[in-house]
């Protein structure tokens, strides 16, 4: 049985230091049974806040709380030993111990039940992440799917109050992180835990969130359901990192309240420059502010010839100024008036179409392609 | 060959390293794991041996063992006679002697276990003193016998302290360097040099298992 609330509360403050300079970790959210992805470029704070609430490391000041009991608050002056918190943690480089078996280092959390129990509970856990025939061998000795597995295992196995995993799938082929995703999602069935997955993969955010929380510079700066924070986003940051490769100042020039969209102005306005118009979806702003606009490579369609009959809104006319192979896209960067896009094509679409620099061509973009972001 | 000398220095070295073990792992985790800010302090008063001649210190640790001092006082009223001039003496004085020998390749290898798994331990709720139990000692296993061998190595060739400390009483504070040097001042040079080659080969041995033992770990450059 579950105490009432499994949640994790996380409330504090942390200075600390990455690459780039140091930041402040300033962060407030809960954790409910379940996942929940920290997402966020690395050094965005996201190790340091899992340090903290395994205890590892010591924030500033704030609470960090599960299941209702206190584990850190600086105002009581309460700070739990990380090695009475109970809470699982898998760290990025797994931290396997190298002179145990992977049955031992399952075991390891066992130390308090009797060998039999010990030896019980651990196979069990072994057979559930299909490791059990590997038991006898050291980390060293297994390989990489493998070795991720022993870890998960070893932190489920002590039945945490708490789950932090620091990129736990960050090495594994496609496959394998599906399989293993699905052991997770079965395991957190039965064992209704607040589960914290740390991730820079925004393919990971969608398979495995029920909450995202994205984190930047150390601070939270989006907050919610993964398509509404992915698909949305109201800020640079979560833009970038979801891959938007077009991202453009805009001004507001018109509402269409009864259409559902209104007219942005791309890029900064000036007298005299010939300034390019895109149809969007409508939010609530006024006529004359300023906001961002993403719009995703693959998601433009080129034209020879100014289509026409199209539902698309938005028909650019341009020129081809570079076309540039990436692997098996072709990314054609295109100047529509002063303004550029970044289109990615197939290369039998190049090589049907003819395209080369010079070329002038039509730039579709559908109103629901554009993504608004407030400055 | 004096054999009696040498089965002297011999147990001397046993017994030194065996202790070292005992003290030096204690004090070895402390330098590891402390944030005290003044630890620089110890660390650097624990290598004083390396660098002090040996008669500094063998004058030292007599003064201390003497009857004017609280522990020659307290171990005069315990045993009815005071430590200097006898094998035990010569036992505090070779463990001052060879406590770098022991305690810094033991803080080494303690301090090059991946600190991840010292986080990981303490996750699955094992206490700091239960982790270097169960995941710092064994993964440290060269470094503690490295530690063993150089500080057995370091008594058994030691003079100047055993000279200070102990004297020169046969079957008791004899040693074989000590010994050497009697055989050299009474022109013995036949025996002196069958006792310092037996000292060099023993020495040499040691040392290569610590070095045999330490292969894997030390580093290869990429330049091989």
């Amino acid at each position: 049985m579950q105490p009432m609330s499994a949640d994790l509360e996380v409330r504090i403050r942390k200075r600390f230091a990455n690459p780039e300079g140091s930041f402040n970790l300033n962060v407030h959210f809960r954790g409910l049974a379940g996942f929940t992805i920290l997402f966020g470029a690395s050094g965005a704070g996201k190790t340091t806040l899992l340090d903290c609430i395994a205890g590892l490391s010591d924030p500033d000041d704030g609470r960090i709380a599960v299941g209702g009991e206190d584990l850190y608050d600086s105002e009581k002056k309460r700070n739990v030993a990380a090695w009475k918190r109970r809470i699982g943690y898998v760290h990025q480089d797994l931290a396997l111990f190298p002179h145990l078996t992977a049955e031992e280092n399952v075991a390891y959390g066992l130390q308090a039940l009797s060998a039999e129990e010990r030896q019980r509970r651990s196979r069990e856990m072994l057979a559930a992440f299909r490791i059990d025939h590997m038991r006898d061998r050291r980390p060293a000795q297994i390989s990489g799917g493998e070795r991720q597995r022993v870890a998960l295992a070893r932190a489920l196995v002590t039945e945490p109050r708490a789950l932090l995993l620091d990129e736990p799938l960050a090495a594994l082929d496609r496959p394998t992180k599906s399989l293993l995703v699905g052991d997770l999602r079965r395991w957190n069935q039965d064992h209704r835990v607040p589960i914290l997955f740390v991730t820079h993969n925004g393919e990971e955010v969608f398979a495995l969130g029920d909450e995202v929380i994205v984190l930047d510079a150390g601070r939270i700066v989006a907050q919610g359901r993964p398509h509404e924070v992915m698909h949305a986003p109201r800020l640079e940051t979560v833009a970038q990192l979801s891959g938007f490769e077009n991202i453009f100042d805009a001004t507001v020039v018109a509402l269409h309240e009864d259409r559902g969209t209104m007219t942005c102005a791309l890029g900064t306005c000036r007298l005299g420059n010939a300034q390019v118009e895109l149809e969007t979806p409508l939010v609530r702003a006024d006529v004359g502010s300023r906001l961002r606009v993403g719009v995703r490579a693959g998601d433009l369609l080129l034209a020879t010839e100014n289509p026409r009959g199209l539902s698309a809104r938005n028909v650019l006319p341009g020129k081809i100024r570079r076309l540039e192979q990436r692997d098996v896209i072709v990314a054609a960067l295109v100047d529509c008036g002063g303004t550029e896009f970044e289109v990615h094509l197939t290369l039998a679409a190049r090589d049907a179409l003819q395209l080369g620099p010079g070329k002038a061509v039509w730039v579709v973009v559908k109103t629901h392609s554009c993504h608004l972001m407030g400055n | 060959m004096n054999w009696e000398a040498f089965w002297l220095t011999v147990r001397l070295a046993a017994i030194v390293s065996a202790l070292l073990i005992v003290i030096g792992i204690p004090i070895a985790y402390w330098l590891t794991y402390s944030r005290w800010r003044w630890k620089f302090l110890v660390e650097a008063a624990v290598a004083l041996p390396i660098v002090l001649p040996p008669t500094v210190l063998g004058f030292y640790v007599l003064v201390a063992l003497g009857s004017r001092s609280p522990l020659g006082r307290w171990w005069e009223s315990l045993t009815g006679h005071t430590l200097a001039f006898t094998f035990e003496g010569l036992v505090v004085g070779s463990l001052l002697y060879s406590l770098p020998f022991a305690v810094q390749p033991f803080a080494a290898s303690f301090g090059a276990v991946d600190r991840s798994l010292l986080g990981a331990s303490a996750s699955l709720g094992h206490s700091p003193v239960q982790t270097f139990r169960r995941i710092v000692l064994p993964l440290s296993k060269a470094g503690l016998v490295t530690g063993f061998a150089l500080s057995f190595a370091h008594t058994l060739g030691e003079f100047g302290v055993v000279l200070m400390v102990g004297g020169n009483i046969p079957g008791v504070t004899r040693t074989i360097s000590i010994d050497i040097y009697d055989q050299v001042q009474t022109a013995n040079y036949s025996s002196a040099n069958q006792t310092a080659l037996v000292l060099l080969i023993i020495s040499f041995f040691v040392l290569s298992v610590v070095y045999g033992l330490n292969r894997r770990t030390s580093a290869v450059g990429p330049w091989r």
